[in-house]
């Protein structure tokens, strides 16, 4: 039998996708396929493209060739519905607290009140609503963060770096949160350029100079490499490419 | 019913935001009042000169204050990536516009509101015409430099700049909108090109409110000016923001 995917269980398929930036080509007409409810790492080293493509799939960047998310054009208004975006840097406004913070996205999003408080729990920020964010630990804002992407329950959810600079036990919490969502049909993309986070994702999209070295599952990466860790696979990867 | 909310929000969170910031309110509401107090001063022998540019100062101070206010303040969300993310949901760029201009605009009345009270009813100011018309004048400044605040964040890249901005393109209109020097009086080029800027009208129009006991045609035609020149500012402001980067 044929090697087919059905179109509904696609989220994101890209063929021939070209970005430029000042010129500068940062994707090079790649192609990708990511299924929906999977938790799928992006994995490249610093200024490899992972923030570009992330930002074109959730519409804030210009793109040539295709890009389909949740069946359609990325970009398209139907889908800023549907996307969360979790961007590296936390943005969420820094002279509101928590609380203010969630309540002003659920109205942007069209989630309730009831739901912004069961994501506040969610993420333990609960005891720390009226506090203003700007007086709030890096991972106690990265969590607002994450927060305001869950909010109006997107399908799709995009993470841009999201455990970069969160200790252990945070990040152990932050990966069972992702399970949970993946478990309950959502789609993540989650960036890194850490490798031990990629051991945790079902698929891996391994990416480097604008070009994708690798778009499938984790354990086939392994086998097709003969490596141990997702590290040593991104080396042989790399290599056969040069 | 979305677009509504939606702009709403955007308006109570933009108070918030400032409501946090206790020492930008007090200089917000307090500092025009205190510059008029301390013009009152300097003119305590003369208070004929005074009487005849308060008026106009009336205008420009509150122009002047909420167009650095709103400039920075939209600069930071531009800045913080704030806005890109709201870019990335289903908020129209019209809502964000309306929802800054709401807030702002709120701030502004307030402001414009306690300092032409305080020069009518403290400082005693004479003019001929109605007060009503003072004020309304001073409420359409202070929300014309809300709208120009919104189009110049556009194009400063830091906040160095949008400061920067305050002499490079509102200085030049508080010289040649006729508060020095009367408009018949300007060299032809000058007195043309001041037609084409937005604080000329404002000034014009409370100038006549200090020497005409009725408000005629051209003071209306001034006001309508100022509006004309705000809504232009809010719609070239709202085509700057960009939902993609290119």
């Amino acid at each position: 039998m044929l090697y087919t995917v059905v179109m509904e269980d696609i989220a994101i398929r890209a063929s021939g996708l070209v970005i430029e930036k000042q010129k500068q080509s940062v994707l090079n007409g790649i192609d990708l396929v990511i299924k929906r409810a999977t938790i799928n790492g992006l994995i490249g080293p610093s200024g490899s493209g992972k923030t570009t493509l992330m930002r074109a799939i959730v519409g804030v960047q210009s793109y040539r060739g295709n890009l389909e998310v949740l069946g359609q054009a990325a970009g398209s208004a139907g889908l800023r519905d549907r996307i969360g975006y979790v961007t590296q840097s936390p943005a969420i406004y820094g002279d509101l607290s928590v609380w203010q913070n969630l309540c002003y996205f659920a109205v942007i999003n069209k989630a309730t009140r009831e739901q912004a408080r069961a994501i506040m729990t969610k993420v333990q920020l609960a005891s720390r609503a009226d506090q203003l964010v700007a007086s709030l630990s890096g991972g106690q804002r990265a969590r607002v963060n994450l927060a305001v992407a869950l909010l109006g329950n997107p399908d799709l959810l995009v993470f841009d770096e999201p455990t970069v600079g969160l200790d252990p036990i945070l990040r152990q919490e932050l990966w069972g949160l992702f399970k949970e969502l993946a478990a309950s049909g959502k789609t993540l993309l989650i960036s890194s350029h850490v490798m031990d986070e990629a051991e945790r994702c079902d698929n891996l999209i391994l990416i480097r100079d604008g070009k994708v070295l690798w778009n499938d599952t984790r354990v086939k990466l392994l086998e097709n490499t003969h490596s141990s860790t997702v590290g040593a696979a991104f080396i042989a990867k790399t290599m056969e490419v040069e | 019913m979305y677009h509504i909310r939606a702009s709403f929000a955007t308006m109570v969170r933009i108070i918030e935001q400032l409501m946090h910031d206790k020492r930008t309110i007090a200089l917000m509401f307090l500092a025009p009042t205190v510059l008029m107090t301390l013009l009152w001063w300097v003119f305590l022998n003369h208070t004929s000169v005074f009487d005849a540019i308060a008026p106009a100062l009336l205008g420009v101070f509150p122009f002047v204050i909420m167009f650095l206010i709103t400039s920075i303040t939209t600069l930071r969300e531009r800045g913080s990536g704030t806005l890109e993310r709201l870019m990335a949901t289903r908020i129209s760029k019209g809502d964000i516009i309306i929802g800054y201009t709401l807030a702002f605009g709120i701030f502004g009345v307030i402001q414009s509101l306690i300092t032409s009270l305080v020069v009518v009813f403290v400082l005693k100011i004479d003019v001929a015409g109605p007060l009503w018309f003072v004020i309304l004048v001073a409420i359409a400044d202070t929300l014309l430099g809300v709208a120009l605040g919104l189009l110049a964040s556009a194009f400063a890249r830091t906040e160095f700049q949008a400061v920067q901005f305050m002499p490079a393109f509102i200085f030049p209109q508080l010289l040649v909108c006729g508060l020095f020097v009367p408009l018949a009086q300007l060299p032809d080029v000058l007195e043309s090109a001041a037609y084409w800027l937005p604080l000329t009208y404002a000034v014009d129009a409370l100038n006549g409110v200090v020497s005409s006991i009725d408000i005629t045609s051209d003071m209306w035609r001034d006001l309508l000016m100022v509006l004309v020149f705000m809504v232009g500012s809010l719609v070239l402001a709202s085509l700057t923001l960009r939902r993609q980067s290119k």
